[in-house]
């Protein structure tokens, strides 16, 4: 718990699966009526993806857009291009009642890698990841804090925590992933 | 621990994803409203001992409030609705009272 | 005395001797052995002292239900008080140690003073109690602290770890014997998601150790098959080792794994957090004991637990074991021990007419059996010497003495419907098998108001393997919607109808009664039943509470039933009528350790830590908790004390400039065309009317009128607004923003969104605050450009910064916001900058004192959820113009605008002392109940570098129409403090520093 601002990247001890910070990302928090076709066309213009339908996380490259509530998106984009991404939404939704701000300072991304990667998040969030399907993006809690979760590849997890917490977070994770500690072992 | 599913983003969770909010269509009283009604408002709370319609919060998840109808007994849930409402949709009602005849009049 | 047998034993491997001591002495098991079997293995009857009588105990059972081996297990601070020496598993160099015993387990001074049955009948405690306590404290305490208590608690942190896991299952299976591994192969053949829970070390349950053929096959071999089975489905996940001890609402289903027993780097246990669509409680049944006097000697035990010993290990409990019973089951035992070559003088068996196609084949065997007899009591001390034979509806004079060395005991069987009963499930008294089984009409439910458990086998009262088999079969194909099929082949045998008893012989006097046990572990005799019956307490709750039967931490696995029997006969009402207890979780203790999980040491809770909690670190930071956040309190230099740090803190603000971290303060965007009329009805005062580049302080009540937040609001726009909140309010301000929008306005336009994280913030502080931000350079902070509650954007040293020009320090002062990555940088700049400056870090608690110079208040240090902005000198805050905010109906009750309320007012010590804060003060008036009548109280003090003196706020009644008058407040030790009332401003009161 002595890393004080772990935001940033950086893999910790060997564990039964990988745990790690997964280094800056650009993240956009744009609130707005997601069934505007205006909305839909700003978030097509910054991200190449369409409006994401309910708990989905539609990624393009290295953009994404996640569905945070039924009127609230996050945009991944790019750490340098969030500036610019908020600018643009804002742009394209001049005339729409809603709330774009860049909040990449705020969240820390983590990522947790390997065959074990699910029993290391099973220790941790009351969700049943076996009906977690590809490109479902679920909220809940990782220990005592909030954190969203879904599958970024084959054995892998992005799991997005407050910034103030990271520490705590990533402290959980390599406690969960230690070795001696698998859950289901081979 | 109770499952409830939130209406908002469909998620089933324990609730340790949900903050509670008490009694469900409180109806606010204001600058104006007689002293009765204003100590209703803020104190006074149905405490029943059957169908209860309640208000939670998906705090560990979309952040949306919603209602439930539970059974304080069992505990059983009849169904969930988002918040932005005046009473517990039609379909609901009709469930409950399948459930519990004679709801709201006295049915457990 | 119990000795090894020669040959056999299903669990042990006798090539493994595993060496292991018993209170220092060293003794040699077998893998594969629990630590009771190693025990007796070794010629080890004596494991414990009772914990009230501290009579001398053996093991009566041989698994979880066991109530006296209980021991400590292992040293130091791994070391585990109060396990069962019945399920703790052999390892070489295992330490167990006897307890509640002193000097020595074999000569015991608390059965010796007499702490005896007489002097501690039912309901001694509550006696007791009615004493002069006096005498409780001075006489019985003490004797009875020193003597009683069960294992003691280890010293020093634990060092292993412990987990919790997540999983969801369609079906859960509890229990892993033979009806339980049926039900989960149907279930998994069904496609359902199946967990399966064993709590031994070993599958199958009884059904091994009675040997007779399941599906063709030895019961070991079809245990196994079933088992190959499973393990090979992609659905179903095996768990030995771990015990189901709690089901609750909605299917919330907790068990325990034993990982292991200590060091390696995986968690000592785990704690299965599972949702279960269905559990199938295939927990099997306890055998219950009977009550004769002398019961609890060492020797006495539970005929199955005698044949598990027998089969299992090898052990035999002594060389010639007297058989009682009031079914056919103990024949077994009797049949076994006679077969392993241990001589079995007598069966008694309570029954009048005998028993079924068991006893015959155990007459066959050349076994003598007694029918309509019983045990009137046994003969011997720490040991069995013989046994009464007496007839069972005697009153047990004119008994046959019989030699023996050890007695097997079965009272019938319980299920152990522990978990059927937690969440709600009915029980049915079946008299017929004289035992309490669920009732499948009554069956817990979930969150769909459908049955979310299923007992099968034993668990449901079928006894017989047969049975057992074919209920798991049927109930598990009825719930799961299956065809009828046909459950695995077995033989079958018929069973006589079991007899249960309320005291062995019935007409036995009270000397008898006093000596025969129902519950061991907690000293309850038939006796105590009685005499709780005679005196009143009828309800079987108050029976349990007035004589603590079932109340040991074996929950009266073995005693309930015997207890309710008792409480019938004495009330004259059958045993339905009496009823049982309420069965609570946890089925069998567990360890706090599981319970925490992960939750202990550096993550016992999660630590908030701002943007720049590294520098705070490494300048040796004192800390501050705020709500989870770790605020720097003070920045110490080397040897500098804390207070001192504070005060040189406080001086350099006031003198040169200082920085603070206010990162922690809520930031709250609130944003949309009706975001002004919002924030209307949010604070007690207007925030529409504020124009876009300003800043308002505001202040936030609740419906009840009380002040709950308050914070600096900044327009950003002509629609967006950014509300500073308090640190601990962030969340709960936002939540509450929220609920409203969500609940109440919901057509309004609104969109809010926290992002307190986002930025670091930054006070700068002091008359040289704005020379510090020029030196940084790239926007204008002069007087003219930013005056006092202005802000702007621009980039402060290349740094994209907002600058708010507010001041809670009384000083000029700058809080300057950043995107979080960027606070780092710009501190040490601002360091750097300032250098010469004379720039000082303070911390929270300097800002607490340069805010209190200036009687700015603190949310919830002056006020405590009953204090009204008027109560606070804030009345001028109110918008007079609105109609409507959130607070203003509540604030118009009578007792909030009642001229005597205590409000806010500064409080001088006449000696220039710091009053302690949190003191009240006292008129000589006294109330109803003789107490002084307090008049106010202090709610912040300090020492104030800046005059010198200590300063403090405080509410006073009527306080501001006071000034001058002298309060006191009597403090600890007889003292009273005198204190004047004066102006909550101490420092600077026309503000000409805040505009420097
Ligand atoms: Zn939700």
């Amino acid at each position: 718990m002595a890393r004080a601002d772990i935001a940033t990247e950086g893999a910790g001890p060997a564990g039964f699966a990988s745990v790690a910070g997964a280094g800056p990302r650009g993240m956009v928090t744009l609130r707005g009526d997601l069934t505007s076709p205006v909305l839909a066309r700003a978030v097509a213009a910054v991200t190449g993806t369409g409006v994401p339908a309910r708990r989905r996380i539609e990624v393009a490259g290295d953009r994404a857009v996640a569905w945070m509530s039924p009127d609230e998106l996050l945009v991944l984009v790019p750490r340098a291009e969030a500036g610019a991404a908020v600018a643009a939404l804002e742009q394209a939704l001049a005339g729409e009642h809603h709330l774009a701000a860049d909040v990449s300072d705020a969240r820390a991304a983590f990522t947790i890698r390997g065959p074990g990667a699910q029993g290391v998040l099973m220790k941790l969030c009351p969700v049943d990841f076996a009906t977690l399907a590809e490109g479902e993006i679920r909220r809940s809690r990782a220990g005592q804090v909030a954190a969203a979760v879904w599958r970024s590849g084959a054995d892998e997890f992005t799991l997005v925590s407050f910034r103030s917490v990271a520490g705590y977070v990533i402290a959980l994770l390599e406690f969960s992933a230690r070795p001696g500690a698998e859950p289901f072992p081979a | 621990m109770l499952m409830l599913t939130c209406p908002h983003c469909g998620v089933t969770a324990e609730e340790t994803e949900f903050a509670p909010g008490g009694q469900a269509h409180l109806k606010r009283q204001g600058p104006g409203s007689s002293d009765d009604d204003f100590e209703a408002y803020l104190f006074a709370r149905a405490n029943p001992r059957g169908v209860h319609l309640e208000r939670w919060r998906h705090a560990f998840g979309c952040g949306k409030w919603f209602h439930a109808a539970r059974c304080t007994v069992t505990l059983e849930v009849f169904g969930t609705y988002p918040a932005r409402t005046a009473g517990p949709p039609a379909e609901l009602r009709a469930a409950i009272a399948a459930r519990r005849p004679g709801w709201p009049e006295g049915g457990r | 005395m119990s000795f090894r047998l020669g040959h056999g034993g299903r669990l042990i491997d006798r090539a493994r001797p595993l060496g292991f001591s018993f209170d220092g002495r060293r003794m040699t098991g077998f893998a594969g052995d629990t630590l009771a079997a190693a025990l007796l293995g070794a010629g080890e009857t004596l494991m414990g002292r009772s914990f009230k009588y501290h009579r001398p105990r053996g093991a009566v059972a041989a698994g979880v239900e066991e109530p006296n081996a209980l021991m400590g297990i292992g040293s130091g601070p791994q070391a585990e008080p109060n396990a069962r020496a019945t399920v703790v598993e052999l390892a070489e160099g295992l330490e167990a140690t006897s307890q509640n015993r002193w000097p020595n387990l074999a000569l015991d001074i608390g059965q010796l003073t007499g702490l005896g049955a007489r002097l501690m009948p039912a309901g001694f405690y509550y006696k007791t109690f009615i004493h002069p306590r006096a005498a409780w404290k001075h006489v019985f305490e003490p004797v009875i602290r020193r003597a009683a208590g069960l294992g003691r608690a280890p010293r020093g942190p634990d060092p292993d770890r412990y987990e919790q896991l997540y999983a969801f299952a369609d079906v859960v299976v509890a229990g892993g014997g033979v009806a339980g591994l049926h039900a989960a192969r149907l279930a998994a053949e069904a496609g359902r998601r199946v967990i399966v829970f064993e709590q031994a070390a070993h599958w199958g349950g009884r059904a091994p150790v009675e040997g007779e053929p399941v599906g063709g096959l030895p019961a070991d071999a079809w245990v196994a098959a079933q088992l190959a089975d499973l393990a090979a489905r992609p659905n179903v996940t095996l768990r030995a080792r771990a015990t189901v001890f709690g089901l609750h609402d909605h299917g919330y289903l907790l068990a325990e794994e034993r990982c292991g027993e200590g060091g390696g780097t995986g968690p000592r246990r785990r704690l299965w957090r599972v949702r279960a669509g269905l559990t199938v409680v295939a927990c099997g049944a306890f055998e219950r004991p009977l009550p004769f006097a002398g019961n609890d000697r060492p020797g006495v035990m539970l005929a199955a637990a005698v044949r598990d010993y027998l089969v299992n290990w090898a052990v035999a409990p002594g060389r010639a074991v007297a058989v009682v019973t009031g079914c056919d089951d103990a024949y077994r035992t009797a049949m076994a021990l006679a077969g392993a070559g241990v001589r079995v003088p007598v069966v008694a068996d309570l029954r009048p007419g005998g028993g079924g196609a068991l006893a015959a084949r155990a007459r066959a065997m050349g076994l003598r059996v007694a029918d309509g007899a019983c045990i009137a009591r046994v003969l011997g001390g720490r040991s069995v010497t013989g046994v009464v034979l007496a007839p069972a509806d005697g009153d047990g004079s004119g008994g046959e003495e019989i030699a023996c060395d050890a007695v097997a005991m079965s009272g019938g069987w319980s299920p152990a419907v522990h978990l059927w009963s937690q969440p709600g499930g009915g029980l049915a008294w079946d008299a017929d098998r004289g035992l309490f089984r669920p009732d499948p009409a009554r069956a817990p439910t979930g969150a769909d108001g459908r049955p979310m458990a299923v007992a099968v086998g034993a668990a449901a009262g079928e006894l017989a393997l047969d049975a057992a088999l074919a209920d798991a079969d049927r109930a598990l194909r009825a719930v799961l919607g299956l065809p009828a099929g046909a459950p695995p082949v077995t033989a079958a045998t018929a069973e006589a109808p079991p007899r249960t008893a309320a005291m062995l012989p019935a007409r036995a006097g009270h000397r008898l009664r006093a000596k025969a046990f129902l519950d061991f572990q907690n000293d309850v005799k038939v006796s105590d039943i009685e005499l709780a019956a005679r005196e009143g307490y009828v309800s079987v709750e108050h029976a349990k509470r007035y004589t603590t039967l079932g109340m040991a931490t074996d929950q009266g696995k073995l005693s309930n039933v015997a207890g309710i029997a008792v409480l019938a006969e004495a009330r004259g009402t059958p045993v339905p009528e009496v009823g049982t207890t309420t069965f609570r979780p946890p089925f069998v203790p567990v360890t706090i350790g599981g319970l925490a999980g992960e939750a202990s040491g550096p993550l016992f809770q999660p630590v908030r830590m701002t943007p720049l909690h590294g520098w705070h670190a490494a300048r040796g930071a004192v800390w501050e908790p705020v709500g989870l956040w770790r605020r720097a309190y003070a920045y110490p230099a080397t040897g500098e004390r804390t207070a001192d740090a504070v005060a040189r803190e406080v001086l350099a603000v006031r003198g040169r400039v200082g920085l603070l971290d206010a990162s922690t303060l809520g930031k709250i965007l609130v944003r949309g065309p009706d975001a002004g009329r919002f924030l209307d009805m949010l604070y007690v005062g207007m925030m529409s009317t504020l124009p876009v580049g300003r800043c308002r302080y505001g202040v936030m009540c609740n419906e009840q009128g009380f002040v709950t937040d308050d914070g600096v609001v900044a327009r950003l726009g002509s629609e967006t607004f950014l509300c500073h909140t308090t640190t601990g309010g962030a969340d709960r301000i936002h939540g509450w923003m929220e609920e409203w929008l969500q609940t109440e306005w919901w057509d309004w336009k609104v969109w809010t969104l926290n992002l307190t994280e986002q930025f670091a913030q930054i006070a700068v502080a002091g008359p040289k605050a704005r020379v510090l931000l020029e030196r940084l350079g790239g926007m204008d902070v002069s007087r003219e450009a930013q005056p006092f509650m202005r802000w702007a954007e621009g980039r402060l040293s290349g740094i994209a910064a907002r600058v708010f020009r507010i001041s809670f320090s009384g000083e000029l002062s700058f809080e300057i916001a950043v995107a979080a990555s960027d606070g780092p940088a710009l501190w040490e700049r601002l360091m750097a900058e300032g250098a010469d400056l004379g720039v000082t870090p303070y911390g929270t608690e300097a800002m607490h004192v340069l805010r209190a110079e200036k009687g700015y208040i603190i949310v919830g240090d002056e006020t405590d959820g009953t204090v009204t902005p008027r109560d606070l000198g804030l009345e001028r805050m109110i918008a007079s113009g609105k109609a409507d905010f959130i607070g203003r109906r509540g604030m118009e009750r009578a007792h909030l605008v009642d001229p005597g309320r205590w409000r806010l007012v500064g409080l001088a010590a006449e000696d220039g002392a710091v009053l302690p804060e949190g003191a009240y003060a006292a008129t000589d008036a006294r109330n109803a109940n003789g107490q002084r009548v307090t008049e106010g109280r202090v709610t912040s003090s300090y020492f104030s570098p800046t005059l010198k003196c200590g300063i403090a706020l405080g509410l006073v009644r009527r306080g501001p129409e006071r000034m001058g008058e002298v309060l006191a407040f009597p403090a600890a030790g007889g003292r009273v403090l005198k204190a004047r009332i004066v102006e909550p401003v101490f420092h600077d009161k026309d503000g000409a520093r805040l505009n420097g």
